[in-house]
């Protein structure tokens, strides 16, 4: 019979809470940041061709073909050896940002591309120019098409960022682990991690569809 | 009598012989035969380890031709692991046990031990550029460290306030983070240290500070004091002697220091 002790894990509850406070600071950071990448390289990969198509293809097929650790560990240990040194927290930022970019570019793509060519057409005989198209135009209805996607893809680089703890990064399973190689209590602890990213997801989902419905008037 | 039993008798009392006669005094039978026995390590660098030449190497194996020199007898190096190593004295295939052997009251009801003749420890170890006198300098320095391992739950008593302590998930990422120089000090125990010193000798990494200190001794066989009073005569002159300092600061970068009895 198992016993099980949260209260010898919740007594850490202040390394928790900081543990909690830097995976959603990580998010936020990381999904406003590479939401905007995203939608910049969905810019380039449909509207330009040549060079910056290909680098911006590249980049795309790069991050989404390769796992995040991976990422995370060349940009950690990998950087350093050109001189690019950056903290635990700058590294998983920059790993968290470009690999959100990468997901994003493909579905905020797809959104632009289900784009009806009347309305582009309808633009450029009010004399708009190419980006006033883009922004007010083509843009926010894209968004709204494919909000429910990039939600979830939020969803999964927040859940992903538990990988960042191999960096120390002082993130909420950084903090499970270290208090369950203090006090042995690893069910526990992995139970309280558990339940604290499942309604951190919720609330992100929540927040997420919220703003959907405020600003993009996603039905 | 039944003539399997007589025959596993006979067998059993082969066998026996040879043991037997080892097993009146080790250090008449060193004496005898010209050549000492000693189960080192090959799985424990710096402490033993199997070099580029396919040949074992390391601080025990330096230790053993060290004794084996002093007593003017051949050595003859016997490989072992260390769930093995007290079977292996204990059933005499071996004079001496070299392998980074602590001593405990448990290990003493079965063996008995020299005096220690090298360190064991945990440390801290950073480049030589980094001034680190006393665990009160660590203050502002950023301290790589394996999660859970001993060095971390004694230097998270050590540190002061202010010190930046990253905790990584094993040895290797922990090796990796300072190697990058991504953490200006590494905390771990001597045997990773000093093998991922000689892998880099680049970064010029030296022994800052003790975290936790527990030598090895050499173990001998219960009851073998005349093998045992002579290699402690060994061990205290080589102190004297600096040797045993000399053999510290090859493979673990820091003297042995001073080595209980």
């Amino acid at each position: 019979m198992i016993t099980l002790d949260f209260l010898a894990v919740l007594h850490d509850w202040p390394l928790l809470a900081q543990g909690v406070a830097t995976t959603v600071a990580l998010t936020v950071v990381s999904a406003t940041l590479g939401i905007s990448l995203g939608i910049a390289c969905a810019w380039a990969r449909v509207n330009t061709s040549g060079v910056l198509r290909v680098i911006v293809g590249s980049y795309v097929e790069l991050i989404r073909n390769t796992p995040f650790i991976v990422q995370l560990f060349f940009i950690f240990f990998g950087l350093p050896s050109i001189g690019i040194k950056l903290t635990p927290e700058g590294a998983s930022v920059l790993a968290m940002v470009i690999n959100m970019g990468a997901y994003a570019a493909e579905i905020v793509r797809a959104g632009l591309e289900a784009t009806p060519r009347g309305q582009i057409e309808a633009g450029q005989s009010l004399a708009l120019r190419p980006l006033e198209i883009f922004v007010h135009i083509v843009l926010p209805p894209a968004l709204a098409r494919v909000w429910p996607a990039i939600s979830g893809q939020v969803v999964i680089v927040m859940l992903g960022s538990a990988v960042c703890g191999q960096i120390a990064t002082h993130e909420l399973s950084y903090f499970a682990n270290l208090i369950q190689s203090r006090n042995f209590r690893a069910f526990e602890a992995y139970i309280i991690a558990t339940l604290l990213y499942l309604g951190l997801a919720f609330i992100l989902r929540a927040l997420l569809g919220a703003a959907g419905r405020r600003w993009l008037r996603v039905s | 009598m039944n003539r399997r039993i007589a025959l596993s008798l006979a067998l059993y009392a082969s066998l026996c012989v040879p043991l037997a006669a080892q097993a009146q005094t080790a250090l008449e039978d060193v004496m005898a035969k010209k050549t000492i026995t000693i189960a080192i390590p090959t799985d424990f660098p710096p402490y033993g380890f199997v070099g580029t030449h396919l040949k074992p190497q390391g601080l025990d194996i330096d230790m053993a031709n060290y004794i084996g020199s002093k007593l003017g007898v051949k050595v003859e190096l016997l490989p072992v692991t260390t769930a093995n190593r007290i079977p292996y004295l204990q059933t005499k295939r071996a004079h001496l046990v070299i392998s980074t052997l602590g001593k405990n009251p448990e290990r003493l009801k079965v063996i008995d031990f020299t005096s220690a003749y090298s360190p064991f420890f945990q440390g801290v170890y950073g480049g030589k550029s980094i001034a680190v006198k006393s665990f009160g300098d660590l203050k502002g320095k950023t301290i790589g460290v394996t999660r859970g391992a001993i060095e971390d739950m004694e230097l998270t008593k050590l540190v002061p306030e202010g010190t930046n302590v990253r905790r990584f998930e094993d040895n290797a990422a922990t090796i990796s983070a300072f190697v990058s120089g991504q953490v200006q000090l590494l905390a771990t125990g001597a045997s990773v240290a000093g093998n991922m010193m000689q892998r880099n000798p680049r970064l010029d990494a030296e022994f800052k500070l003790l975290i936790k200190d527990s030598p090895n001794f050499i173990g001998v066989g219960k009851g073998e004091d005349g093998l045992r009073l002579k290699v402690n005569e060994i061990i205290a002159a080589g102190r004297v002697a600096g040797d045993l300092d000399r053999m510290a600061q090859k493979w673990l970068g820091r003297p042995a220091g001073d080595l209980p009895q």
